[in-house]
This record gives C-alpha cells, structure tokens and sequence, in this order.
C-alpha cells in the first residue's frame, strides 16, 4: 500500500473549554476518496477545517497533536498558512459563490497568485470549470452573476473555483445536503471523476452517499473517531456496534 | 496536470510552504490599526486643546505683579483719557453697568494677553454677570449655567414624554406598516440641520406661542425649549424604540399568557424592562440639548439672566462660546474663558455619555442574561 | 371593572399614538411651511447667481459653492480613516479587546460632543497650532494658515462625521457573509486580499450610505465652523485651501439674526433654509432608503 496523503496523530481540539475532537489519529489514502460519517455535532467539519487549518480563524481554539501532509507537519510554526490552503481546497455545505462574476469566481484564486495574464485565466477559468462539468451549462454566461445559477450549478462552479488554484487536496463539508437528487447525482458523478488527480475528502449525512463515491469512511461520534476502514468493510461488516448502530439508522 | 499555474511539481515541503513575509499584510495591519487609533487621538488631543486655552486664565495669578507696572507705564503713556472706542456698541450682552473709574485696556497685540481686571476674572466666574466686554469684565458663569440648565429641563420635558410614547407606539401598538412609516420619518427629523430648526423656532414658533402665550420677549427659553425638544426627540425615540424591541419576547408572552392586555403588557412589563435603555436615551438627548449651538444661538433672545420664568430670556453656555468666539481677540482673558465653558461642556457631555455607556448597558444586561 | 380597563387602554394607547402623530406632524408642518416661505423667491437663477445689493437681492451661489466644496473635502478626509477605523473593527479588533473597547466607546462620544466643542478644538488645533506652527516654520510667521480658511473647516467637519461614517460601513461589512470571507481565504487569499477583493466591494453600499449621511450632516453643521473658516459675504469665490468661505448653514444664521434687516431679505432666508433643507432632506432620504435595503438584505 503507498504512503497515505495526510496522516493525523492524537489531534485534539477545543473550543474554549469544550473538547470537540479527541485524540484523532487517522491515514487519509492518496488519490482516493474519504467519506467522514456520523451524527450532528460529532466533529465532522471540525475534523475536516483542521486540515487545512480553518480553524485558526476562529478565535479561543486549541489545537494539539499533528496533521501530516506527505510528512509535513501543517501545524509547524514555520508553515503558511495561506500557502497551504491553496493546496488544499475547499468546498462548503452553503455553496458561497462571490457577488462577481462566474469568470471572476473561478479566476479568484489565479488573480490572488498574481495571474494576470488575460489568455491564460481565460484558459484556466475554462479548463477548471470543463473539471467540474459545467463548462456547458455556462459557457454562454460567463459575465452574468455568479448569483443567477442555481443551487447545483453554484456548488459546481465553487468546486471550479477550488480547481483553479491546482489544490491537490479538496475537503468538500457536506457538498450536496442541500440540493436536488439530480444535482447531487451530477457532484457524486464529479468526485468520482476528480478522485483521479486529487485526494478528496469529503463529510456526508447521507450514508447512500458515503457508500457510493468512498473509498474508505471514518465513522465519528461525539468528538472520536470510532471506527476507520474501507467502506466496504464499514458498511458490511463493521467492527463496533456503535457503526453498525449508525448505518443501519437504529439511532442518530 | 495541463495547466499548471503557480507551481511545477509542487509537493508538501518544508521549503516550498515556509512561512512567507507579505509586505502588503504587514502594511495593511500596521495602516489599519494605526488609523483605528485616531479617533482614540482625536478625543485626547480634544481634551489636550481645548483645555490648553483655558490655562491663561489659572495661570494669571502669578504674573499680576508684571502686568500692574506694564499698566502702570501705559496710564503714564498719556492714555489716561482714553475712551474705550464705542463702548456701548461692544456691551451688546445684558445690561449695561459701565465702571467709568476704570478705564479701558486695549489689548497691544495677540501676545500681549494682559488684562487690567485679571485678578478679578478668576473669581468673577463664580458670579452673576456675564459683561466680559465692558470696561470692567465679569465673566460670572452662573447666569450661563441656570440658562442651559433651565432651557435644558424645559426641552427634555417636552421631548422626553412625547418620544418615549411614540416609541412605545411604534414599538408596541403600531400595525407594521405605519411602524414603516414613522421610523424613517423621525429619523429624517434627526437629520434636519439645527440651523433649520433654529431658523423656524426664530421666524414661525416664537411668534405662534407669543399669540397663545402672550408674553413680551418674543425669544424666551420656552421657544428655545420646544425648538430644542425638536433636536431630542429624535435621539430619544431612536434609542427608546430599540431598548423596547430588545426586551425579549419571553417577557411580554408571559404577561400575555397570564391574560394581561396588549396596553398592560407594554405599560407594566415591556417599559419597566426598558428602564436602563430609556434612561440612556433620556441622558443622550440631555446631551444633545446640553451642548446645542445654533438653536440656543437663533431662539433663546441670548440674555445673560437669573431667572425661573420660561418666558424670559436665556443665555446658555453653547450659545455664548458660538456668539462671542468671533469677535474675540486671540488668547485674550475673554478667549480664554470661552475655552473654559467648552472645557465644562466637554467634561459634562463625556460624562453623559460614558454614564450612558457603563452603567446602563451593564443594568441592562444583567437584567436581560440574569448574570 | 373590564370595560373601564378597556377605556384605560384605549385613552393610553390613544395617548402614545398621539404622541407619534404630534412628531410627523410638526415635521411636515416644517416643511410645509419653509416650502411655502421660500417656494416664489426659489428658481434655477438663485440657485446660480451672486448676492447683490449687501444680500438684499441675487441668489446665493456663492454659499451653495463653499458648502459643497466644505462637504467634499471633508469627505475626502472622513470617509478613508472612518471606513479604514470600520475595518479595523470588523475584520482585525478582537471583540473583547480592551483596544477594540475603546475606540469603541471613543467612537461615541466623537458621535455626542457638541459640535461647538469641535469648533473650539478646529480653533485651538488646526488653526492655531498647526496653521501658526506652519506659518511659524514656513513663512517666517507671516500669518497665512494660522487663520480661518475652507481647509481647517473641512477638517473640523470631517472629525465630526467621523463617527457618522464609521458606524455605516461598519454594520454593513458585518453583512458581508461570514461564508464569502471563508471562501476566499480557503482559496489562499490572504486577510488583506480577502478584506480588498471581497469585504470591501461586499460593503459599498454601506460605504455609500455613511458618505451620505457624513455629507448631509456636514452640509448642515454650523456651530463648527462659526469661527473656523465661514464668512458671512465675499465677493469671489474661494480658489484656495486658506480662503474663507460661504456656507448656507451660516448664511441663514446670520441673515436670520445679524442682518441689518431681517424682514426684507425674510423671502431670501426662507428660500436658502428652503435649499438647506431640501438638501440635507434628499440626502438622508437616499441613505435611509439604502440602509433599509441593506437591512433587508442582512436578514
Ligand atoms: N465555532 C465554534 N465554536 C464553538 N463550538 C463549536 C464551533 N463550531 C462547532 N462547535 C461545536 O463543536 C462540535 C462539533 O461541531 P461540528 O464539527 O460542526 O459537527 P458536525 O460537522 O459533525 O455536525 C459541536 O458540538 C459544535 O457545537
Ligand atoms: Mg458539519
């Protein structure tokens, strides 16, 4: 098996004085896709913000233990964070496109990096927003508000968004709770076809949806992780009850 | 990939994810926190400069010495006959009591800020006239003070009641739309210039109330008051109608419950609930009308006096710096003493509203969080 | 014992009523009455033309031009350092801090000294030790800044409406999503890049807003600039920084109270209150119905 993507080691967080994440320690695969399950309030999306440290935003968090990214330890004093988040993507719950453009949308993350170059962003807005299948649908509207899509289209065009920037992770927070099944059968589509090139990680409530576009699921509850494996294997024969509680849906 | 933009062959190193020094962040914050303290500046170098030109009058004591035998010099100049060149036109304010046995000082130049009734300026503040520009000034603030104090009271009386009750309309008893409708309305009002309210109180309202009321002066500090109250009214509808909203739903739906009525609930629970709130608001309108310039300047008649009749004449503090401040010689005594009302009304309206600011909010929220 | 109570509560709730309407009427009854005094004097040509006969005749361009220059300058120094100082609320101050606290509360009482009180301090401050230190330090104390000027009155004005513009933009950067903020900096978009591209367009509209109201305050302000730079006629228009100028606040003060006759220049005082007012008027009327926009749009 080849050298997992991002290692976490007894990574514990606080919020103030409440624990949210207990001692996670987890192997997330390179180039596959990691769905993360489990209750409300669990630790999910904390879990997920710690790795690309969206976390420090938010004021009185206490982060200890280590997330290591091909070895790398992200939590290092010497680490950029701005830096590191163009290389780990992300996707949120809420799709939140800019009050801007489509163009100017998927051209965000290239102008910050100082692309100016008016060919190239053009070439570069097209092929992210082709990665994320939606090329078609926009292609036309370009310089219409990024506002007049809907719900899927917007979601879509925010993974292009994160495409645009060359990440070579993507954490994706519950990309598809609030749309339609057939936009959320267009995201599912796009994960599978993106898991080619990118490590994705991605937190669902919809266990259909783990099963069908994960490679290997994390099962949280109440701030630990309770069980970790192939989701084959989580969602057949998992090893504790409180998994097998949980998929077959006896609580939640 | 195709299209690599910012990076070939990045991967996860130490090197390439080393902490980065950003001049333009540096920059930014530094800029940005540094402006953020100016306003901090703006009201210390405030106090700094307004008190600084109201030393001149402690500071006299000591130099008296020196100015006796420059005066002494300048009545041997052969001046002594000097007469103070149109007196009677400078004693525009209050009654004329001329000192003939004094006569006159000139004032030399701007740097020559000595006055022959020095002395006596320091302790003429605590007295009754205010003549700073006769041949023997007084700059007794006494009559000043009743005058803001009286035309503050009267305005507040007016605006206090009508405000809070319109608050507890539109907070309370108004269908949403009219609520629509009055707000913005009366929160145009507090845009109108003060000029504006003044001129209207000085050419329309005096003469209103003078055909109602009948008095003689036809600027008293009663049209003062009423114009004034039109400045408070605003301010204390805004902050009254918005500690009304604050108090929490659970409040009115438990007097609701108990089968209280609409008008009890807001009478017996909403407003006791907003006491800390309404007072706030009461003490900023205090404020406002405390330190008002242009209208006590247009439709208050400007009279120095000690008087409890509302029909009389006032003179406030606000209004004596804004009448007096352009005719006056630079750092004179006079100058000085204009700096040194600033100086009270600063104090006092900072007062105001830090009191406004501490221990309302703190009852308030004790009272609503139960802490 | 029910239907007296029912008749307190009508009486009180007629009471608080009454109280509202007595408001509105007595802003229309203003209104109406200042439109009435200075509609037949009000025309495009008075709006454009010079006093002539000692203000007893002509227009009143002259203080309709030094009131806009005076608002202008001001806002080119309040609305920067007021959007900057909303900035640095929002986006850096911890909420807690002891800093963020007291600029705060520094902010408030800006927003309640009296207006006089910046008078006094545009005296002692720009004028006298600024101006006089430049002329002082540069013109060999040859007076030229140390005095009243268009410059040190705009200044004067724009500590006043500082606060005015800060807490506009402030609430409106507060309605910028916490969600846009993210995904910008998950897109490697630093604090400042994040707060230039998305913060600050996201909040023009309060940006906006705060002019206004800084403007139409200032435009109507008089106390502050009673001795900083306001003069009652000149006969030329100011063409630099440290001449004095016309404003239509002061004009209708001393017009109202100073004259040598008040009751034939009485349609000319109506008709510039009649200017100030509509001014002013359209002005907040235009920020009040931004700000409900924005307001909407927050919820
Ligand atoms: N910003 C925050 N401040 C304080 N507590 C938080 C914050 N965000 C989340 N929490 C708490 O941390 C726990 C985990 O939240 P979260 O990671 O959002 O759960 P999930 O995504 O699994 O639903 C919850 O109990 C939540 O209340
Ligand atoms: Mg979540």
């Amino acid at each position: 098996m080849k050298e997992p993507k991002i290692k976490t080691r007894d990574l514990t967080l606080f919020y103030g004085e409440k624990m949210a994440l207990n001692a996670i320690s987890m192997d997330i695969p390179e180039k596959e896709v990691t769905a993360f399950i489990g209750p409300s309030g669990c630790g999910k999306s904390t879990f997920l913000r710690t790795l690309n440290r969206m976390n420090d935003l938010i004021p009185n968090v206490k982060i200890t233990g280590e997330v290591l990214v091909d070895s790398l330890n992200i939590y290092d004093k010497q680490i950029d964070v701005v830096n590191l988040r163009k290389k780990v993507g992300m996707v949120f719950q809420k799709s939140n496109p800019f009050t801007k453009s489509i163009f100017e949308n998927v051209a965000y993350g290239p102008k910050i990096n100082g692309m100016n170059n008016k060919a190239k962003l053009e070439e570069i807005v097209e092929s992210s927003l082709k990665k994320a299948f939606i090329w078609e649908e926009v292609k036309d509207r370009l310089h219409d508000s990024a506002m007049g899509l809907s719900g899927g289209q917007q979601q879509r065009m925010c993974i292009a968004r994160a495409l645009a920037v060359e990440p070579e992770i993507i954490l994706m927070d519950e990309p598809a709770s609030a749309l339609d099944p057939i936009s959320t059968a267009k995201i599912e589509e796009l994960i599978f076809e993106l898991k080619k090139s990118y490590t994705i990680v991605i937190v669902t409530h919809n266990m259909q949806q783990a099963a069908r576009v994960s490679d290997v699921t994390a099962f949280f509850y109440l701030g630990e992780l309770i069980e970790f494996g192939k989701t084959k294997k989580i969602f057949t024969t998992p090893d504790k009850k409180q998994t097998e509680e949980y998929i077959t849906g006896r609580f939640g | 990939m195709d299209n690599s933009i910012n990076n070939t062959g990045f991967v996860f190193t130490k090197e390439s994810l080393r902490k980065k020094f950003r001049w333009s962040e540096f920059l930014s914050e530094r800029i940005i926190t540094g402006v953020a303290f100016l306003s901090i500046t703006i009201i210390i170098l405030i106090f700094f400069f307004v008190f600084r030109e109201t030393l001149p009058i402690f500071k006299q004591k000591k130099e008296i010495v020196k100015v006796e035998s420059v005066q002494k010099q300048e009545q041997y100049g052969g001046d002594e006959n000097a007469q103070p060149t149109n007196a009677s036109g400078q004693e525009q304010y209050g009654v004329i009591t001329k000192d003939t046995m004094m006569t006159e000082n000139q004032v030399v130049g701007e740097d020559t800020v000595i006055h022959g009734a020095d002395e006596a300026t320091v302790k003429s503040l605590l007295g009754k006239d205010w003549l700073p520009v006769s041949d023997r000034p007084r700059y007794g603030l006494i009559p000043l003070l009743v005058g803001t104090v009286k035309i503050t009271l009267l305005a507040i009386l007016f605006a206090a009641p009508i405000a809070i009750l319109a608050a507890l309309f539109s907070a309370a008893f108004a269908p949403p739309w009219m609520r629509e409708i009055i707000k913005p309305a009366i929160e145009l009002l507090a845009g109108f210039p003060s000029v504006v309210i003044g001129f209207f109180a000085l050419m329309v309202m005096a003469s209103f109330f003078q055909n109602i009321f009948g008095y003689d002066t036809r600027l008293n500090a009663f049209v003062g008051g009423v114009a004034m109250a039109l400045a408070a009214i605003p301010i204390i509808y805004t902050i009254t109608e918005d500690a009304l909203t604050a108090v929490p739903r659970s409040y009115t739906e438990a007097s609701l419950a108990l089968g209280a009525s609409r008008w009890q609930t807001a009478l017996f629970v909403t407003l006791p609930a907003a006491t800390p709130g309404i007072f706030a608001a009461v003490l900023l309108g205090v404020g406002r009308v405390f330190g008002e310039t242009m209208i006590a300047l247009m439709a208050t008649g400007n009279a120095a006096m000690i008087s409890v009749n509302p029909f009389e004449s006032v003179r406030t503090l606000a209004a004596t710096i804004g009448a007096e401040m352009a005719e006056v010689v630079f750092g004179d005594t006079h100058y000085s003493v204009l700096f040194l009302i600033g100086s009270l009304l600063f104090i006092f309206t900072f007062g105001l509203n830090a009191l406004a600011e501490f221990y309302v909010k703190g009852k308030l929220v004790k009272r609503f969080q139960g802490k | 014992m029910n239907r007296k109570n029912r008749i307190t509560g009508a009486l009180f709730v007629g009471t608080t009523a009454f109280s509202a309407f007595l408001i509105i009427a007595v802003i229309i009854i203003l209104l109406v009455v200042i439109i009435i005094g200075g509609k037949d004097t009000f025309s495009w040509k008075f709006l454009t033309s010079f006093p002539e006969d000692g203000m007893m005749k002509g227009g009143i361009f002259p203080a309709i031009y030094g009131t806009v220059l005076l608002v202008l300058i001001m806002s080119v120094a309040a609305v920067p350092f007021g959007t900057i100082t909303a900035i640095y609320l929002t986006e850096y101050a911890k909420e807690t801090s002891i800093l963020a606290k007291t600029i705060r509360f520094a902010v408030r009482t800006l927003a309640t000294v009296p207006s006089i009180i910046f008078g006094l301090f545009g005296l002692g401050f720009f004028i006298k030790f600024v101006g006089g230190g430049m002329d002082n330090m540069f013109l060999g104390g040859q007076l030229k800044w140390g005095q009243p000027n268009i410059l040190w009155a705009s200044l004067t004005m724009s500590l006043l409406t500082l606060p005015v513009v800060i807490v506009s933009v402030e609430e409106a950067i507060r309605t910028v999503p916490r969600e846009m903020r993210e995904a910008s900096l998950a897109l490697g978009a630093t604090k400042w890049e994040t707060i230039k591209r998305i913060v600050i367009p996201g909040s023009r509209s309060g940006i906006m807003t705060g002019t206004i109201l800084a403007v139409s305050r200032g435009a109507g302000e008089v106390a502050p600039i009673l001795f900083t730079g306001a003069a009652y006629y000149l006969a030329t228009l100011p063409t630099s920084l440290s001449d004095q100028f016309m404003n239509l606040g002061y004009h209708i003060y001393i017009m109202a109270t100073q004259s040598a006759n008040v009751d034939q220049t009485l349609p000319i005082q109506f008709a510039t209150t009649l200017v100030l007012l509509m001014l002013t008027f359209m002005l907040n009327l235009t920020a009040v119905i931004i700000r409900s926009r924005l307001r909407r749009k927050a919820k």
